[in-house]
């Protein structure tokens, strides 16, 4: 028994293919939370002192505060003294901030991101973050023709102060939650993005996070602000080695969307889900918001969540702007013991403000995946739209899957859908697949896959064809 | 081609088949007659490789091969087909993306290059004439919305195109219409070469006009009691099964 436990670990963890650790230099500063940890960070980052206030401030709240409870989730408990919230692969370096460890190239090649410019996927331009700091953005030159900025945060809040001094914690305070303080207290590196009044992003801006030093957190920080008739389509990707340890990934992503601007913010979420018996694994603790200010503005949230341990995040939108429109577009999948407690807020408060819901959860094995989402209307918000559909899909008897829909109207203009189905592959379904010759984990793939295409088709091209064959290996083994 | 000895089958803990002897040559057409409960659904489930049934004796030879010890998919590829009494709705599933993946499924374990879209259309369009099946309806989701009759001639089209060498036919005339019937009827025969073969199963005689099997096989509680020619299911449409219940002593 012993022995075939074993092998079906073996078999589970196979399936993760980035679980991979690089060795490289990396300096980590020693495990604890404190005030002069906060002051460590922000100095080692060589930050003003404005940002040095506003770390402090949201420490100095955080510590007033206890994690939220209400999720849908078992978590486990949190020893954030037991945590190192700076690790820095870039170490090795020897101060030319040019080069770059082949260690580091060499791990981004693995994950199929190619930091040299010649071998790039064709029109995305990748920053890559390794634990807390950014490795390298490509085709940053290329971008600045535009006057688009692209770069790590910490660059920018050394290269345009005014710009990150002006939007940082406008659309998530540090006062929103437990997690988003912590996070502002010690966020080490994510992207930002500016895009100039009028101008249409010429290529796709991705950012990889990739967590690989022990016992550290990843405090991810990014930042977009697309101006005035501006366009973007943003993606995000993330991995992370295995471990038997939690590890913690507590993000804050900030979007503003001005007047006639579009942004697409697409993400396929695969950190280390855990092994088949429910040991490790990333807690991606996350706040994702919006601000739609500008009238007729658009922002798109796309997400395939198929990793972590615990999945907790709601990537919201602020619909502001008169006649804004926003979507969420999301499948979740859990599998063996993973959680996710995810969905999305829209608060509509500008007249004829318009957004959309479409939340497929899929779960199997012993997971637990709920869609909590809030459909808000304010008083002022006359002619404000919603559909949300909310569908589940259940692989086996052993899994749970719930919905969590809240709604807050105050406007008797407006108009609120919600739809919600679960349904189960059933034995005759895959029965049919296998007697036409379909085995039963592709037969599985093709049924998942059909489920969630109303998602997936939102992907741009590349990452779309990624997300599918991720479907399909997040659920290996999880029937029959 | 196909060999079947001494098989019995359970569901449940249940004997349902109790001791078959089936042999069916290149080329021949076998119907298999009974009523409700006979065992005659289980005798195509447990062909198959249905996991909801236990084979607790005997084997199962096709061309050579221990079917047994094959999984579901493996039988197919191998080239034995089942039409379903119900076939299932796939929702979100296309015909289309179906279709392919059961088809390069097949190809791959022959060793073969998967079929490319462009030629795999061509094929798709070919087929679909021989069960005068709507293109509408190969561009949907499988078998959802399908009409009764829909579904039936669906089968038949997913047997043109992956052209098996054995195919069994469970109720395929229940729920037609006189044209629906003739359609999938005709649609078979087409299919019929001198090296495929086909089981049938059926209460009816209208569908055994259209297919002219060759050989009648009676099955009344799990055991195959009569054989003989066509005409075994003419005397049966007139004349019911009870005597052949005296004539076996049940």
């Amino acid at each position: 028994m012993e022995e075939k436990n074993e092998f079906v670990r073996e078999v589970a963890e196979k399936k993760y293919q980035y679980g991979f650790t690089t060795d490289v230099q990396t300096e980590v500063i020693d495990k604890g939370l404190s005030e002069d940890v906060v002051r460590l960070i922000s100095q080692k980052k060589g930050e003003p002192d404005w940002l040095l206030e506003f770390r402090l401030k949201a420490f100095r709240y955080w510590q007033t505060q206890e994690a939220p409870t209400w999720g849908h989730l078992k978590m486990p408990e949190i020893d954030y003294q037991d945590i190192s919230y700076y690790a820095n692969p870039t170490a090795g370096n020897s101060g030319n901030s040019g080069e770059i460890d082949p260690e580091l190239m060499k791990t981004f090649d693995k994950l199929g991101i190619p930091l040299e410019e010649r071998l790039a996927l064709s029109g995305t331009a990748v920053d890559a973050v390794m634990d807390s700091v950014s490795v390298k953005t490509t085709f940053r030159e290329k971008l600045k023709e535009k006057g688009i900025i692209f770069c790590s945060i910490s660059e920018a809040v050394k290269e345009h102060p005014e710009l990150v001094r002006e939007y940082l914690g406008s659309v998530v305070p540090y006062r929103d939650n437990f997690f988003a303080a912590l996070n502002s207290a010690v966020f080490s590196d994510g992207s930002f993005v500016y895009i100039p009044k009028g101008v249409r992003c010429p290529m796709e801006l991705s950012t990889y996070f990739r967590i690989n030093a022990r016992g550290t957190g990843q405090f991810e920080r990014t930042l977009i602000v697309c101006d005035d008739d501006a366009y973007v389509s943003y993606l995000e990707g993330c991995t992370a080695p295995m471990r038997d340890e939690n590890q913690l990934h507590a993000a804050i992503v900030e979007i503003v969307v001005k007047e006639n601007a579009e942004v697409k913010y697409s993400t396929v979420q695969n950190w280390y889900p855990g092994d088949s018996e429910g040991k490790g694994g990333v807690l991606n603790l996350v706040t994702k918001r919006g601000h739609l200010r500008g009238r007729n503005s658009r922002l798109s949230w796309t997400q395939v969540e198929t990793g972590s341990a615990i999945t907790w995040k709601y990537p919201s939108c602020v619909l502001s702007g008169e006649g804004s429109q926003a979507e969420f577009y999301s499948v979740a999948v859990t599998n063996n013991y993973q959680q996710a407690d995810t969905g999305t807020k829209m608060i509509h408060i500008g007249k004829n403000t318009k957004s959309t819901i479409i939340s497929k959860g899929i779960s199997a094995g012993k997971s637990q995946n709920a869609y909590r989402g809030l459909v808000k209307v304010a008083k002022t918000a006359d002619n404000a739209r919603n559909y949300s559909s909310c569908d589940s899909l259940l692989l086996g008897s052993k899994c749970g899957a719930h919905t969590f829909p809240y709604m807050d109207v105050h406007n008797n203009t407006a108009v609120v859908e919600h739809e919600a189905t679960t349904s189960k592959i059933s034995e005759d379904q895959l029965f049919y697949c296998n007697q036409r010759g379909i085995n039963t984990e592709e037969a599985v793939s093709l049924i998942v896959n059909g489920y969630a295409k109303e998602v997936i088709n939102k992907l741009p091209m590349e990452f779309a064809v990624e997300a599918q064959k991720l479907l399909g290996v997040s659920l290996e083994g999880s029937v029959g | 081609m196909l060999q079947i000895n001494n098989l019995h089958a359970t569901i449940n803990g249940k004997e349902i088949l109790k001791g078959i002897n089936l042999t069916v040559k290149d080329g021949e057409v076998h119907a298999i007659m009974g009523l409700n409960g006979a065992g005659k659904s289980t005798l195509s489930n447990v062909i198959v490789g249905h996991p909801a049934y236990e084979v607790t004796e005997g084997e199962i030879i096709f061309n050579g091969k221990d079917l047994l010890k094959m999984a579901p998919e493996e039988r197919a590829h191998e080239g034995i087909f089942l039409s379903f009494q119900q076939p299932v709705e796939i929702p979100g599933v296309s015909m289309v993306n179906f279709m392919r993946a059961a088809l390069n499924a097949k190809r791959q374990y022959k060793g073969e290059e998967p079929l490319s879209a462009g030629d795999f259309l061509k094929l798709m369009r070919e087929k679909r004439k021989i069960v005068e099946l709507d293109s509408r309806l190969t561009s949907r989701s499988v078998n959802e919305g399908f009409s009764g009759g829909e579904k039936k001639r669906n089968e038949i089209f997913q047997m043109a195109m992956l052209e098996p060498t054995f195919s069994i036919l469970d109720e395929t005339d229940s729920g037609l219409d006189v044209d629906a019937l003739r359609i999938v009827a005709e649609g078979f025969n087409k299919l019929r070469t001198p090296q495929t073969s086909a089981l049938v199963i059926t209460h009816y005689q209208r569908l055994l006009d259209y297919l002219k099997p060759d050989i009648i096989h009676v099955l009344i509680g799990g055991m195959i009691v009569k054989t003989a020619g066509p005409e075994l299911a003419l005397e049966i449409e007139n004349r019911g099964f009870d005597w052949i219940k005296e004539e076996v002593g049940l």
